[in-house]
């Protein structure tokens, strides 16, 4: 019996033979933290030692509530930096780089065959090049950062074929909310996912990223594509290290195969207040809502960006809606600004923020009020995630929020192709 | 083996709703934290419980983010232990590591009601409730070990001053 990524990528860490149900404690190649770093400082200094054990893989990103919103959050990225200057952290990226995933992945440490641990749920998201990549809490991370070890269980694979082509204003990200819509939100729980099959090879290298970041909606401990020429010369000019694409064996043990046929997908929108409440946008057309979204580490990329563009070019958004604009990364900001994209979304009303997570999960820029609602291209859709407990949020492609945006009412955006 | 009162919620009880969001990176006193669980799914609770209370729930619980606070909120609250159905897994590592018990035990969160007094036996592996007594499996001797120390910062503090004394003995 062949052995799937997962018990590959783990057994040569462990340095044995592993399968799916095993325990190791293996070391990280690196491992990433964001705002949440002060707390994870806190924890350290609990250890009482004074060095970090391999400062080289730590990778610090500040997102979450980028510039500080209030005197708490200053005071937190204060201990961040003094933090990092004290243990001399290479890799810090301060609040204008962008958001950890983006700015994680577009600096080549996302890389095939690496073991990555984040303590972020959506660090999921590196699968998409071919990495293993898991969450992991607070008092973990300070753990790896002063052990560099951790213990892992070896995950059954559930193998995710698909097939076909996908159809005009249908994207990935579709196509993960119909998965989960499916499957559920806990189908996947303890469990790899991998991504695969011939439409696979067709997805772009972000839209791949929408799809293993949304993983972690259906539990999954990673999610994953099997890198090819297009993500590896995506990585040439951009790997901070040496890498080994690893893949599955034909005759690997998977839990389970599931078959989708994407061209028979339409747009998806999932409904309050689970990710797994999902529903075609024919079924929800016409609900009304307050805020629109386009961005966050789930679909705030320059492609993503271009099709809100093409949609809301030369017109303007309905007036009783507002739409926020957050570009993944600075990278991604500039781009868009540079092929036009922006000019085209503020000129129809957008509201164009920095490079973040923003209001996504509640904590500033554009939280909602108790009645409100919001179309979002985020990943999660928890009952107050986005501020009241009495607001609501509707996630769904960014064609999608761009269409509703233009009509101040959720919208099917196939009209628009 | 003392009784707790159980608060008993459905599946999904995901980690917004345990310890919103807009709190995780301005909230670190864990004192402070206990003040805002359960906030999203259930206001009375953190006005209203006591310590070894045991919070009940379905399939998938503490799934979301991995904020620890949610973890941690319901440890400081003094909640004795979490019986769900299935956990979300950075949830159930995150208890271990607040030194939270977790018990995966289906028939007992089927065979209870909210509000009533149950006991739970972790050296027998069982939970009682007006229904029945309902075995569960006892968690692994290494993570056991982690509980016991009452989380892994203390784990690990202990674990490297042992390594470190070691090492020193061998030098």
């Amino acid at each position: 019996m062949g052995q799937t990524f997962s018990e590959k990528v783990l057994g040569a860490k462990a340095g044995k033979t592993v399968k799916a149900g095993e325990i190791v404690t293996v070391s990280p190649d690196y491992i990433l933290s964001h705002d949440n770093s002060a707390a994870i400082i806190q924890e350290f200094r609990k250890l009482a030692i004074e060095k970090v054990k391999c400062v080289e893989k730590i990778v610090i990103v500040l997102d979450h509530v980028v510039p500080a919103s209030s005197e708490k959050y200053a005071q937190n990225h204060k201990n961040i930096r003094e933090f990092v200057k004290e243990q001399g952290i290479p890799h810090f990226f301060d609040i204008h780089h962008g958001i950890c995933h983006q700015v994680f992945s577009e600096n080549g440490f996302a890389l095939p065959g690496k073991l990555i641990l984040g303590a972020d749920s959506h660090t999921t998201s590196y699968g998409a090049f071919g990495a293993f990549s898991a969450g992991i809490g607070r008092s973990e991370a300070a753990s790896v950062w002063a052990t560099d070890e951790i213990w892992l269980k070896v995950p059954e694979t559930i193998r995710i074929e698909m097939s076909g082509k996908l159809p005009a204003m249908v994207f990935t990200k579709d196509i993960i909310l119909y998965i989960i819509g499916k499957e559920g939100a806990d189908r996947a729980n303890y469990k790899a996912v991998e991504f695969a099959g011939p439409a696979a090879q067709d997805f772009s290298l972000p839209s791949r990223l929408v799809m293993a970041n949304m993983a972690a909606e259906m539990g999954a401990k990673n999610g994953y594509f099997v890198p090819d020429e297009k993500a590896l010369t995506w990585l040439e000019e951009r790997a901070q290290s040496e890498f080994e694409v690893v893949a599955s064996d034909s005759d690997a043990n998977y839990e389970t195969v599931l078959d989708y046929d994407v061209s028979a997908i339409e747009p998806q929108v999932a409904c309050p207040h689970t990710v797994d409440n999902v529903r075609p946008v024919t079924a929800v057309q016409g609900t009304p809502f307050h805020q629109a979204i386009i961005g966050t580490c789930t679909n705030g990329r320059i492609e993503d960006l271009k099709v809100a563009a093409q949609i809301l070019r030369g017109k303007k958004v309905h007036p009783d809606v507002r739409v926020l604009v957050i570009p993944a990364s600075r990278k991604e900001y500039l781009q868009a600004l540079q092929q036009g994209d922006l000019e085209a979304l503020v000129d129809a009303g957008c509201l164009v923020l920095n490079p973040g997570c923003g209001p996504c999960l509640g904590a500033h820029q554009g939280v909602l009020a108790p009645g409100e609602v919001a179309i979002s291209t985020a990943n999660r859709n928890f009952r107050g995630r986005m501020g009241s407990r009495d607001s609501a949020i509707y996630l769904a492609s960014p064609a999608t929020v761009a269409a509703s945006a233009l009509e101040g009412k959720v919208a099917d955006p196939r009209k628009y192709a | 083996m003392s009784k707790g009162k159980v608060w008993k919620y459905g599946d999904d009880v995901n980690t917004d709703v345990i310890f919103p969001g807009k709190y995780t990176y301005s909230v670190l006193d864990p004192e402070e934290m206990t003040k805002h669980a359960l906030e999203d799914l259930d206001p009375e609770f953190a006005c209203e419980v006591k310590p070894g209370d045991i919070v009940m729930a379905g399939k998938n619980f503490g799934c979301g983010s991995s904020r620890e606070q949610a973890a941690t909120c319901l440890k400081y609250a003094g909640v004795q232990a979490v019986v769900a159905k299935s956990f979300a897994r950075i949830f159930f590592r995150n208890a271990i590591n607040q030194g939270l018990p977790v018990v995966q035990c289906s028939e007992a969160v089927d065979n209870v009601e909210g509000g009533e007094k149950i006991a739970i036996d972790f050296s027998r592996g069982v939970v009682k409730t007006s229904k029945g007594v309902f075995d569960f499996a006892p968690l692994p001797e290494s993570i056991l070990r982690i509980l016991d120390a009452g989380g892994l910062i203390p784990y690990t503090k202990t674990k490297m001053r042992k390594e470190k004394k070691q090492g020193n003995d061998h030098a």
